[in-house]
């Protein structure tokens, strides 16, 4: 099947002016560099990176806001530069940081406009938007100016505004950002949804590894403007290779344990924190004979540990990590 | 004392960083300017002297009146004490070691200094050499245009506040503002210069407080008034508007007290 | 064309005018006090009068025509795209880029963008003058001459679109255009309103040849008068009129495209 979106070898230059007014400098940035990836219908893929690394930049690419430098791009069969209107009837956008509503109107107002603006028609409209307000619990502040929202009610609106259209892709710029965890969890769940019920392509950029883990089969990470990672999150597990954690209660605070297998990382009082090189059980066999053990925990390195290695590997990975289980 | 100081440097501080808005704003007004001196020409060419005025004159007037513009907000900004009282930060004001009224007077006066500064004396400059204007040599004539630029913008504050205090009582200010510019620019000769209106209207127009923000400044600067008249209706309508202010802001501070904003 | 341009931008219109006909006394007051703010050049204009039987060569019936024609176009462009002047704001608050990513042309959304009808109340006064000039100045009034005058209006309000867009898309380039465009939109509507032959040769030229703003209320207001220009100039000129608001809007597209296409390939 054609993929929903088809990039090869995207590029995208800056040019930046640089020193004091008389003796400006010119020169060339490259935010992106040679990215490629495609993503299936019905998949939804988190696109990952440190500030500053081109998320933003792909995703303007994306939407037809930014022409690319180089590369060949193809969103829902278009070329967003060239067909940037036709294309936008198809796609759901969503910024985090910047409101797709009107600020001085209410949520009703805003959705109205939001309706003419992608030509619905008012029958199918008013289904589609009682099913939205629903999903999304929009009801108690329709009539609320959206400047008067909170943050979560007024990314749900966006949400709903971005759907009204029933796009096959929808685009996330950092949904989540600045939410309450209540709020995480019901966009979450509502994007999770809508993917299984409608077959809906998303495509989101974030910065909340929880979002990943929640939402994500597949991740694709970019550092620096270049694709370090492209799969599953096994994989990302695999490529980023991340020490279990034995989190140790002392009976009595000590010196840093020494025992095969481990390194001590850090100490606080009591409770030390070991990461292991060797087999758990041997390691907790080898403690106890040596220690007195109140008590212990054994920790999966989080995604965030496996990305904060990524990341800190930053040029060093050159060709995309084959994933595990890429969808 | 030192507050009021403090104050009043934040003011010109706050402003002093929009450098090429300021540019762009003396630009316009020069734009202005020249378009009003021109058609004032226009008509000073039919008739040389129109009640005792000349046209070297309104032309002068003109380019103070687009002096003032800055330092008398005449078309704003509008002073946002009723958008404080809705979204409530004017609990923060309320809590300030200084009367309220105070506090927007000293950062509106810095506003208006630094406008004075870095914007009426370029915009006049331009004007007076554009049209070759026969400028006053005596240094107390200038002494006067300046206390009585002081005294306008202090003047020009008093109907902002007023106009502002107004969004206590009819929840929005914008209404009164919008009549308010327009009122400001008729009322003041800075649209044209009350000495060409009929006579009863410019006699009505220059007892009322908008003629002190541009006609009084321009008529003792061109010595066509008596300097401490003028001087001296500017300063009662300032005392009259900020005492009125003062009564009236208190007793709309009160009640948002009263009710919990 | 039609269809997605003015359905687009009327159904926008439509949906703004229904959010602000919720605050009906608000509009009303507002309306009234800009009708009274442009009013009152109406009256200093009355006023300058009151000293000379005529300015330039023009009567007070004249005089009204010209005001008439200048106020009424200049102030139904700025109902109709006013809003466009935003375009720096937007921009800077990334809310462009949101516009960009939907399915109307930006222009289309930026000019609907906070569609504010109490603007209706400044085209009020430049309707009186037009009405009270026309009656009193002698024009030889005939099927055709109205249809002219529907032209002219036409091309006046269309010319000053044009002028306006154009200022407008100095934003993509220079952040600070705004403030400066208003000293040729608004600077260059005031000198219009008087008749162009009280000014001295050189800003008669910059208004004909360079922005054309002569061709909104001087050279109409000499085609309905069908009167000699005192400034001697070609009297050929006031038959172009509808050619130099073609030629303007055409330009002012290009314009926009280039300053959309800069934007997009510069980021911002």
């Amino acid at each position: 099947m054609e993929p929903v979106v088809d990039a090869r070898g995207l590029g995208r230059d800056f040019v930046r002016t640089t020193g004091p007014l008389l003796r400006r400098r010119r020169e060339r940035v490259n935010a992106v560099h040679d990215v490629t990836f495609s993503v299936a219908p019905g998949e939804i893929v988190g696109y990952l990176g440190p500030n500053g690394a081109g998320k933003s930049t792909t995703m303007k690419m994306l939407t037809g806001v930014l022409t690319p430098t180089r590369g060949r791009l193809r969103v829902c069969g278009l070329e967003p530069a060239r067909h940037r209107t036709r294309l936008a009837a198809r796609v759901g956008v969503v910024f985090g940081q910047r409101t797709t509503l009107w600020w001085d109107l209410p949520l009703r107002d805003s959705l109205a406009l939001t309706r003419h603006l992608y030509r619905v028609d008012a029958a199918t409209h008013s289904a589609r938007l009682a099913e939205l307000v629903d999903l999304l619990d929009l009801g108690p502040f329709l009539g609320t100016p959206v400047r008067q929202l909170s943050l979560g009610q007024r990314m749900r609106g966006d949400l709903a505004a971005a759907l009204l259209h029933d796009p096959g892709l929808l685009v996330l710029d950092e949904p989540t950002i600045g939410l309450d965890v209540v709020s995480k969890s019901a966009i979450r769940g509502f994007l999770l949804r809508r993917n299984a019920e409608r077959g809906t392509t998303i495509l989101l950029t974030t910065h909340d590894l929880g979002d990943v883990e929640r939402l994500c089969r597949r991740v694709v990470v970019i550092d620096h403007g270049r694709l370090v990672f492209d799969g599953g999150l096994d994989g990302l597990r695999a490529t980023a290779p991340t020490p279990r954690v034995l989190v140790v209660d002392l009976a009595a605070p000590a010196d840093p344990v020494e025992v095969a297998g481990a390194r001590t990382v850090r100490v606080e009082g009591p409770r030390q924190w070991l990461e292991l090189s060797a087999n758990p059980a041997e390691v907790i066999a080898a403690l106890s004979r040596s220690h007195a053990v109140a008590d212990l925990t054994l920790r999966e390195p989080g995604i965030e540990d496996v990305v904060a290695r990524l990341y800190a590997r930053g040029r060093g990975a050159e060709a995309p990590a084959p994933g595990g289980t890429a969808d | 004392m030192r507050v009021f100081c403090a104050v009043f440097a934040l003011g010109l501080r706050r402003h002093s960083t929009y450098r090429a808005a300021t540019l762009s704003a003396i630009v316009v007004n020069c734009v202005f300017g020249v378009v009003n001196a021109l058609v004032l020409l226009a008509v000073f060419d039919a008739r040389p002297r129109i009640n005792g005025y000349t046209a070297a004159d309104a032309v002068t007037q003109v380019f103070v009146a687009q002096a003032l513009i800055g330092v008398t907000a005449i078309f704003g900004p509008p002073l946002d004490v009723g958008g404080r009282v809705r979204d409530g930060s004017v609990a923060a004001d309320l809590l300030r070691p200084v009367d309220p009224l105070l506090w927007w007077l000293a950062q509106d006066l810095g506003r208006a200094v630094f406008g004075l500064l870095v914007r009426s004396v370029p915009t006049f400059a331009s004007g007076a050499v554009l049209f070759a204007l026969p400028l006053p040599a005596d240094p107390l004539r200038w002494a006067v245009l300046l206390a009585s630029a002081v005294l306008a913008a202090l003047v020009g504050f008093g109907l902002r506040h007023l106009y502002a205090l107004s969004a206590f009582w009819l929840g929005d200010s914008r209404g009164v503002e919008s009549v308010g510019w327009l009122l400001g620019p008729f009322c003041s000769g800075m649209l044209l210069p009350l000495t060409l209106f009929p006579d009863a209207a410019a006699a009505v127009l220059r007892l009322l407080p908008w003629a002190a923000l541009v006609q009084v400044p321009a008529e003792v600067f061109l010595g066509r008034a008596d300097a401490a008249g003028g001087l001296l209706h500017q300063a009662l309508w300032a005392a009259a508007l900020l005492a009125l202010g003062a009564v009236l802001g208190s007793r709309a501070r009160r009640r948002v007290v009263v009710q919990g904003g | 064309m039609v269809d997605r341009v003015l359905v687009p931008y009327a159904l926008l219109v439509w949906a703004w005018c229904r959010a602000a006909a919720q605050y009906p006394v608000s509009l009303m007051l507002l309306t009234l006090a800009l009708l009274g703010a442009i009013g009152s050049e109406l009256v200093a204009l009355l006023f300058v009068f009151g000293h000379t039987e005529a300015l330039g060569g023009f009567t007070l019936a004249e005089a009204l025509l010209v005001y008439g024609l200048a106020v009424t176009s200049f102030r139904t462009a700025d109902l109709l795209l006013g809003n466009i002047e935003r375009l720096g704001e937007h921009i800077r608050d990334g809310s462009f880029d949101v516009m960009l990513v939907r399915p109307v042309a930006p222009l289309v959304q930026l000019a609907t963008d906070g569609f504010s009808l109490r603007r209706v109340g400044a085209v009020v006064p430049g309707v009186v003058a037009l009405a009270v000039g026309l009656a009193s100045a002698g024009v030889a009034w005939t099927a055709g001459r109205v249809a002219v005058l529907a032209v002219l209006l036409a091309s006046g309000t269309a010319l000053c679109c044009a002028v306006w867009l154009a200022g407008a898309c100095l934003q993509f380039f220079v952040a600070e255009a705004r403030q400066l465009a208003h000293s040729v939109t608004y600077g260059g509507q005031a000198l219009t309103e008087y008749p162009l032959s009280i000014y001295p040769r050189a800003v008669v030229r910059a208004v004909t040849f360079v922005v054309p703003l002569a061709f909104v209320s001087y050279q109409p207001a000499l085609y309905l008068l069908d009167r000699p220009d005192p400034l001697g100039l070609w009297p050929g000129l006031r038959h172009l009129c509808p050619a130099v608001a073609v030629l303007g809007c055409v330009l002012a597209a290009l314009a926009w495209r280039a300053g959309l296409r800069h934007y997009r390939s510069t980021g911002s």
